[in-house]
């Protein structure tokens, strides 16, 4: 558990140092769903019912990209190799990845959904749920790009992950066309991928349902970052070639 | 008290397809500084890395302070310095020790980060990033990383190089005092003057072992009057007498022209 706080601890302390990333962070989701509120500015219900949905994709795949760039930097830059001579459990280090970006997400939660608030999205659900998923849904791209950097060897590779594993998502997830018209493969498909029970939580919330009504995906994403740690330590090496 | 605090026997490493390593033996001696020197692409990094258990596809016996290799209870004991810097470029240099400091479970971690940028002559750098630092400032970080946890072995790879002949002299006599305290030093490196520093030589050339000497046995058996033109006269030898010579100094090209 120290080695895990000491690690998050130092992620932090390279985050605290990095202004630019951390501003990127927190600004990219607002600012896109600003575009989108403009652009429906004479439509406010298109923001009510999309709002909720952006403000848990957008940071998700945000963090995504960083966690998993990241924790490729760490491999590249020999500090990995170095670690894993010292100490530290391959658990340490995914907690502690994970914490430093959580702790960067729960801040994030909060500044998206004001924002949000700001432009004019209005839930018809209770907002703290709001912010609790969309701070899963931002630890859930964590997770899920700690455990993708494990299969990319270079950063070209690396770039690749998140239209690789977030866009097949993204396109069964319910945005495009609601599940029960997708083939039925499609929709059976839809329903192993964690996205899914992002945007189906975020969806009904905008419509007003309450905590019982989410509950079961709030569940669901809980078990798939649950089950990203695990995969994220699993494909860790002490030994490399 | 031990005698030897790493004992290699038949080890062999693949790498890809290739062997890079096959059938090696040696001793590091409790308590002494053994240098590893060879040219690049002979094989040191990957027999360094053997010995602290980060090596994939090792065979054979690689025994480190009576434990095996890579043992949980061997990594507070071992401190290993890669030849690249690995260190963390966007922190301070004090943060990259405490981190360090941290993992090895230092008991008082504030006293430790002190005396490793002591013995690294980085006074006045502590609160600098080490991406601001030169290069050699940033490789005398990452030795200091891998003294901060005080361990019992050290494993340092080339970690001189680039370094003013000032510093060198003064980081060798480091290494002398931290022996002569009872640690255990194996230190890599192909710069040949350094090698009468050592206790110990191994001579490495493409995968194998071509001496296991004492500074003085090098020269008087070579009859050379010093350790570069001693080495190249025992690689002519060694090349002399095997039948897969032809594979060795093509190699040895290679890595040299990365």
């Amino acid at each position: 558990m120290t080695l895990t706080l000491a690690t998050a601890g130092r992620v932090l302390s390279q985050l605290r140092g990095d202004h630019r990333t951390v501003a990127l962070i927190m600004l990219l989701p607002c600012l896109l769903i600003g575009l989108i509120a403009w652009m429906f500015h004479d439509q406010p219900q298109v923001v009510d019912q999309f709002g909720p949905m952006l403000v848990g994709l957008f940071p998700l795949i945000v963090m995504f990209l960083v966690t998993s760039v990241a924790t490729l930097r760490e491999r590249q830059s020999g500090t990995l190799e170095r670690l894993m001579t010292t100490p530290i459990r391959k658990g340490d280090f995914v907690a502690g990845y994970g914490l430093a970006f959580a702790t960067l997400a729960l801040v994030q939660a909060f500044v998206v959904v004001g924002f949000a608030l700001l432009v004019g999205m209005d839930v018809a659900g209770p907002l703290w749920l709001v912010v609790v998923v969309a701070l899963l849904d931002a630890i859930l791209g964590c997770t899920l790009g700690l455990a993708a950097s494990a299969l990319a060897r270079s950063e070209f590779q690396a770039v690749q992950m998140m239209p690789a594993i977030i866009f097949p998502q993204l396109i069964t997830c319910g945005l495009l066309m609601p599940r029960d018209q997708m083939p039925e493969v499609l929709e059976w498909l839809s329903r192993i991928f964690p996205l899914t029970y992002a945007i189906e939580a975020m969806t009904s919330l905008a419509a007003g349902d309450e905590w019982a009504d989410v509950r079961g995906a709030v569940g669901v994403i809980g078990l798939f970052i649950v089950g990203a740690v695990v995969l994220g330590v699993a494909t860790l090496r002490r030994r490399t070639a | 008290m031990r005698k030897n605090a790493v004992v290699i026997r038949d080890l062999r490493v693949v790498r890809g397809d290739r062997t890079v390593i096959d059938g090696l033996r040696l001793d590091v001696p409790a308590g002494s500084v053994v240098g590893l020197l060879g040219p690049s692409g002979s094989g040191k990094t990957t027999l360094m890395r053997a010995v602290v258990g980060v090596q994939d596809k090792v065979t054979g016996t690689v025994e480190v302070l009576d434990d095996v290799a890579g043992s949980p209870a061997l990594r507070h004991r071992v401190g290993y310095m890669t030849q690249d810097a690995s260190v963390y470029t966007d922190l301070t240099v004090v943060q990259n020790l405490r981190y360090f400091a941290a993992l090895a479970g230092v008991p008082s971690p504030g006293k430790a980060v002190a005396d490793a940028v002591a013995v690294v002559d980085l006074g006045g750098h502590e609160k600098q990033r080490v991406g601001t630092l030169s290069g050699g400032e940033r490789s005398r970080v990452s030795l200091a990383a891998a003294l901060v946890g005080d361990p019992e072995l050290l494993v340092l790879d080339e970690p001189t190089v680039g370094l003013d002949p000032v510093l060198r002299r003064d980081l060798w006599a480091v290494f002398r005092r931290l022996s002569a305290e009872g640690r255990t030093l194996l230190v890599s490196s192909h710069v040949m003057d350094e090698a009468t520093q050592c206790d110990r030589l191994l001579l490495m050339r493409a995968g194998g072992l071509v001496a296991d000497t004492t500074p003085d046995e090098l020269l008087t058996s070579t009859g050379a009057p010093d350790a570069e033109r001693a080495f190249l006269a025992l690689i002519d030898a060694a090349d002399a007498g095997s039948a897969t010579a032809d594979a060795g100094p093509a190699d040895t090209h290679e890595e040299t022209a990365r």
